[in-house]
């Protein structure tokens, strides 16, 4: 995985500046020696947890796992005081939004920096425990981060009396078996509790009632990650991160996948737009194809067109353009690829991999593979076209119990509205 | 004995073994409620003995204090827990959309001639079982799949009968 970009510009990296995948990740030495650890020693010495709650607010870091809402506005609302009790905070490390890789790099190649990112944020939310909720096919992330997390115990940054402080903080990594639903914050919240990943209702939100019904805070792990990084260096350094190219600052670790001639995930200032990731960073298309379509981040955001290449990639602009920023990492469609083929894919990963609970999402999902399925194969029919468009409604936010459904339906809309000829084009020829 | 009797008993592989039941109480110790450790204790048992059965369902909610249903709500819901037997490898191939755009297609047929099952079929010697898993967090190495513990790719298609050579 090449991390550096083509041109190797000269810019801050701060995620991935000690990252050197050829000679893996860095023990505890040589990561302090770096000044790893340096926040939560700053953190705990120096700041109270409400200065690393305020300096997280102001510095507008924004959830990097898909949903992009204000870390500070969701640390803000967990109960503080001596008397709030057991506590914890969750790493969503589930990586499973199809065309997102960018966690696993974090995880493997920089464990030290997620396991002090968990042990700066359990300070300033005050939280007794944190777990690390990683995807069971992560093997060696799990084994670099149990290792890196003994390192850390050992030192006396993960433990009773965290350096010395009044504070006790214990850590651990807990390992899933699939279902991509974990990532919902609330479905991870009844997987670790051992239960089927089934989303809960809000509210109460997992601040007043989440893990055993305990005050919870659940981050992705990018979004950890920044957070040594912020406490260290200050939230306006992070704001100016970016600055000339976005208002949300930061980097960002984007990616490009598909027929692309270099796939990979680089950290960039936040707002790079997608042609340079696409065609700077990961080459451009294979073979010289143009690019017909991609998606932002993931599968649960809205197809984009070669004429959006141009946009910034943060929040505010991708979501102008009528999609959604996601996790960033964006999966291109060559232009003699099938739209309709790249809908039914995405649909049955969304039907098989809803949790089942509620019926438009259950149903709803298999029947949209199976009519995608008639139209791929040529036997597609007029009605069966009127249906998929109602269903990009009656799937969509408000119908279902969580965001599922409602994602599923963000590339099929999109892909309905600029490529319905395509679809057309499916129908059944006495149709 | 009929099969059933068998099941009653537990004469086959009945309870956990001493080192199971010292790996998932380990795993106990993580939380505030032994609830939590089901998966873990699952994927425990299936570490130890390939798959979970009903006995092994029993045993596991026995240990953690909750009912078999509860185990089994758990053991059916999370696809990397097996209720049935499997192959000696388990190659899940990843079909999401990077994987679809890269040449999933190619690589499913190549590995279903090679193999002579489909997805969720295991082959006749108890060698492989395949299986379709979502996006496997490597779309810059795709099409890509994973063999037991080891992820490949770009995975040719030309290739994969001499890939499933390394795995006897």
């Amino acid at each position: 995985m090449s991390l550096r970009s083509h041109a190797d510009p000269d810019y801050q990296r701060p995620l991935t500046r000690l990252i050197d995948a050829a000679a893996g990740p860095l023990e505890l030495r040589g990561y302090e020696a770096e000044g790893g650890y340096g926040a939560l020693r700053k953190a705990v010495r120096e700041l109270t947890p409400a200065d690393v709650q305020t300096i997280v607010k102001d510095s507008n870091l924004r959830g990097r796992g898909g949903a992009g809402f204000p870390t500070g506005v969701k640390w803000g609302l967990m109960p503080m005081g001596p008397d709030a009790g057991a506590k914890y905070v969750l790493g969503n490390a589930d990586e499973m939004e199809p065309g997102t890789f960018k966690d696993r790099l974090l995880m493997e190649q920089a464990p030290h920096q997620l396991i002090e990112a968990m042990c700066v944020a359990g300070y300033g939310l005050q939280a007794t425990a944190g777990y690390i909720f990683l995807r069971g096919e992560y093997v060696d992330a799990a084994a670099r981060l149990n290792h890196a997390l003994a390192e850390a115990r050992a030192e006396g940054y993960v433990g009773r009396n965290v350096l010395g402080s009044p504070w006790s903080f214990e850590l651990y990594v807990h390992t899933g078996a699939g279902r991509y639903i974990c990532g919902e914050e609330t479905a991870l919240i009844n997987s670790l509790e051992g239960r089927r990943a089934i989303p809960r209702a809000r509210p109460p939100y997992p601040q007043i009632a989440g893990a055993w019904g305990r005050p919870t805070v659940v981050n992705n792990v990018e979004t950890l990650a920044n957070v040594p990084h912020i406490v260290q260096n200050g939230a306006q350094w992070f704001r100016d991160l970016g600055a000339d190219r976005s208002s949300d600052g930061g980097t960002k670790l984007y990616g490009c996948s598909g027929r692309v001639v270099r796939p990979g995930c680089w950290e960039l200032p936040i707002g790079t737009t997608a042609r340079e990731i696409l065609e700077d960073h990961a080459g451009g298309m294979r073979n010289g194809r143009p690019p017909k379509a991609w998606l932002p981040g993931g599968a649960s955001t809205d197809f984009l067109l070669a004429q959006h290449l141009d946009l910034a990639m943060d929040y505010a602009t991708i979501g102008n353009a009528g999609s959604r920023l996601g996790t960033g990492l964006m999966t291109v469609v060559a232009d003699d690829q099938s739209m309709v083929a790249a809908c039914r894919n995405l649909e049955e990963f969304f039907a098989r991999e809803s949790c089942g609970f509620c019926t438009p999402c259950r149903d709803g999902l298999p029947w949209t593979v199976k009519i995608l399925r008639e139209f791929e194969a040529g036997r597609g029919t007029r009605a069966d076209l009127e249906l998929l468009h109602k269903f990009t409604q009656w799937l969509g936010p408000g119908r279902t119990f969580c965001l599922h459904a409602p994602g599923a339906m963000e590339p099929l809309q999109s892909a309905l509205k600029y490529f319905r000829a395509e679809f057309e084009a499916g129908l059944a020829p006495a149709g | 004995m009929t099969e059933q009797v068998v099941r009653i008993l537990g004469a086959s592989g009945s309870g956990l073994s001493a080192a199971e039941r010292a790996e998932i109480e380990a795993e106990m110790r993580h939380y505030p409620d032994p609830r939590a450790a089901s998966i873990e204790a699952l994927k425990i048992v299936q570490q130890h003995r390939g798959w979970v059965s009903d006995e092994s369902v029993r045993a596991v909610a026995e240990l953690l204090g909750i009912t078999a249903a509860d185990v089994d709500g758990v053991a059916t819901f999370y696809n990397l827990i097996y209720r049935h037997p499997v192959g000696r490898h388990v190659i899940k191939v990843c079909d999401s959309i990077a994987c679809h755009l890269t040449g999933y297609d190619e690589v499913r047929d190549a590995l279903y001639a090679t193999l002579g099952v489909v997805h969720g079929g295991t082959t006749a010697d108890g060698r492989f079982t395949l299986l379709p898993i979502c996006c496997l967090g490597a779309c810059d190495r795709g099409p890509c799949l994973l063999i037991d513990d080891d992820l490949h790719g770009p995975v040719d298609p030309a290739a994969v009968a001499a890939l499933l050579d390394a795995y006897p």
